[in-house]
């Protein structure tokens, strides 16, 4: 081995070892931002009104925690009827069937139409229109039935309220995903026989997942703070309600408001991440770039020649 | 459609085929027969109806009038008595399944692998079990000289590579006919060779093949049959050689000339 890379180094020159290019811009602008921000932080924290004693007070509270944990569940439920259903939506918009495209149509326009506070106070006077659910055959036996008075029925009316709304604009992020797929893609698809459903389910969407992805991102971080509002419900066991009940009997709603804002803002941190990895799983075969894998294999198969 | 002994059942029969997209006639009555493993080049001036007429072939489009039968069955509708019935979305498929289509853009799946793109439709279509579609697979991409490729996504192959590996992905659905709509016409010049030598290869191998294309050469040597289009209507057909050195009409020369 060692013959051959003695070898290599005959025939090939020197690997250049330049002097990077010096960049005084960006020493220039970092210490200028860090000032500000040194400023910005020493006010915050020598000013009183701030309240940090009762920030840290509550930072860990239990009704705090509990309050995040009810924001994070409503925003993944929510977000889970939302994909599931507006890609339905989305789908049956560009199906040739036209009974499903104008039905697709009407949803979208009722429900993208209206505001999702109004939306969300008509879900809470849900129980005054119906007293209870039955699931079963009309007027024939029934299977399950609901009561629409109780706490867990607040928050399920939160969950569909805020799935529902949020659907329509998933079904619109579905579908520029969809048509972002060429013409020439379903074709093949067909031309090898394929179905309509089989074209959608293993051509088209797992290509429209990459245009799909960084909006619905947008949505989901959107959703997480939607949630504030199902007080229309009227639903107070979310982040912002537990913090609005505390802020309302210790009247210090500053420092209270800064540990919501924390939390909405570690919760966005890790969907974010979430959306990087999903990105990239999508992105597969998009670049001409050789995966390193790839880089490897062709290296290895090199070898020989610069031996030679 | 009978076939009798004297006479066995063409792969492909048009009579008469019209095809018009609202106003605009496409195909005026384009009649011709393909055998059994026979080569068929189709050219023509752009807009002559060639590609549509080669797309009615696997009910891309739908024919308006005539009858086009592959191998005794009418295409894209069912006869009974004198009535014509339209063919539900998963006959059309069915018949599909037996017809390979080669594009001039390729329209490989590029979230998929070459292998993954070859194993796509008979693993979803025809359900053959995913290590028996690997193994053919890498059969077919060694067919095509693409064995060592097999895990490249198309971005990372040249143009005639992925039109190589389409053609792959068309055999691995065990077609009766091969469609090649223009299959080099998007291609640098240096890459049309390897392309059209798979093309040959599968010509001599027995494949009945319908060819669109601008390669004269390729015309003259691999076809059997040489259609010339123009205006929706099949202007001069014949032995490619014949065709191609004595034209007989006006229009079929005037293109020539143009092309040579």
């Amino acid at each position: 081995m060692a013959a051959t890379d003695d070898a290599a180094r005959e025939l090939w020159p020197e690997p250049i070892q330049a002097v990077p290019l010096r960049r005084p811009g960006r020493w220039i602008a970092a210490t200028i931002i860090l000032v500000l921000l040194g400023l910005f932080v020493y006010g915050a924290a020598t000013n009183p009104a701030y309240k940090w004693d009762t920030y840290a007070k509550y930072l860990f509270d239990t009704r705090i925690l509990a309050g995040a944990a009810v924001t994070l569940e409503l925003t993944v439920l929510a977000m889970l009827i939302a994909i599931v259903l507006g890609t339905v939506l989305a789908v049956m918009r560009l199906s040739p069937n036209p009974v499903l495209r104008a039905t697709a149509w009407v949803y979208l326009w009722v429900f993208r139409g209206t505001p999702v506070f109004v939306q969300l106070v008509f879900w809470g006077l849900f129980p005054s229109l119906y007293k209870q659910i039955v699931l079963g055959v009309p007027f024939g036996p029934s299977f399950v039935e609901f009561d629409v008075q109780s706490l867990q029925a607040a928050f399920a009316f939160a969950v569909i309220g805020l799935g529902l709304n949020e659907a329509a604009y998933m079904a619109e992020i579905v579908r520029a995903g969809i048509n972002s797929v060429g013409e020439g893609q379903r074709e093949a698809s067909v031309a090898l026989g394929m179905s309509w459903a089989q074209t959608m389910r293993r051509t088209v969407l797992p290509q429209a997942m990459r245009v799909i992805i960084p909006p619905t991102g947008n949505e989901l971080i959107g959703m997480l703070k939607t949630t504030s509002l199902v007080t229309a419900i009227p639903l107070s066991t979310d982040l912002y309600g537990r913090a609005r009940d505390i802020y309302g009997v210790n009247f210090q709603p500053i420092p209270l408001l800064l540990v919501t804002a924390t939390w909405y803002l570690a919760i966005t941190s890790v969907l974010m991440v979430g959306q990087y990895y999903l990105e990239r799983h999508y992105s597969r075969g998009v670049s001409r770039q050789l995966t390193a894998k790839q880089l490897r294999a062709l290296a290895d198969a090199q070898k020989p020649d610069i031996a030679k | 459609m009978t076939a009798t002994a004297d006479a066995p059942v063409p792969m492909i029969r048009a009579e008469r085929v019209c095809k018009s997209f609202g106003a605009l006639q496409v195909l005026k009555g384009v009649s011709l027969e393909v055998a059994r493993g026979e080569v068929l080049c189709l050219i023509g001036p752009s807009g002559s109806g060639k590609s549509t007429f080669l797309r009615c072939i696997n009910h891309l489009e739908q024919v308006n009038a005539g009858r086009l039968y592959v191998d005794g069955q009418l295409v894209g509708y069912r006869q009974k008595g004198d009535k014509l019935y339209e063919l539900h979305p998963r006959e059309a498929a069915r018949q599909r399944r037996d017809i390979g289509m080669v594009f001039q853009h390729f329209n490989l799946f590029p979230h998929r692998t070459a292998l993954e793109n070859i194993i796509e439709a008979p693993t979803q279509v025809k359900k053959v079990p995913k290590a028996r579609a690997l193994e053919r697979g890498r059969e077919l991409l060694a067919r095509v000289g693409m064995a060592d490729k097999a895990d490249a996504y198309p971005a990372q192959l040249s143009g005639g590579q992925q039109q190589r590996v389409a053609i792959a992905r068309a055999l691995a659905m065990d077609p009766k006919l091969m469609l090649f709509d223009e299959p080099t016409s998007a291609l640098d010049p240096e890459l049309v060779g390897e392309v059209l030598t798979v093309m040959r290869e599968l010509a001599d191998s027995g494949m009945t093949m319908v060819v669109v294309t601008h390669e004269m050469g390729f015309a003259r040597e691999v076809a059997d049959q040489l259609v010339f289009m123009d205006g929706g209507v099949v202007v001069e057909s014949g032995p490619p050689r014949k065709v191609l050195a004595e034209p007989e009409h006006e229009r079929t020369k005037a293109f020539l000339s143009r092309l040579l």
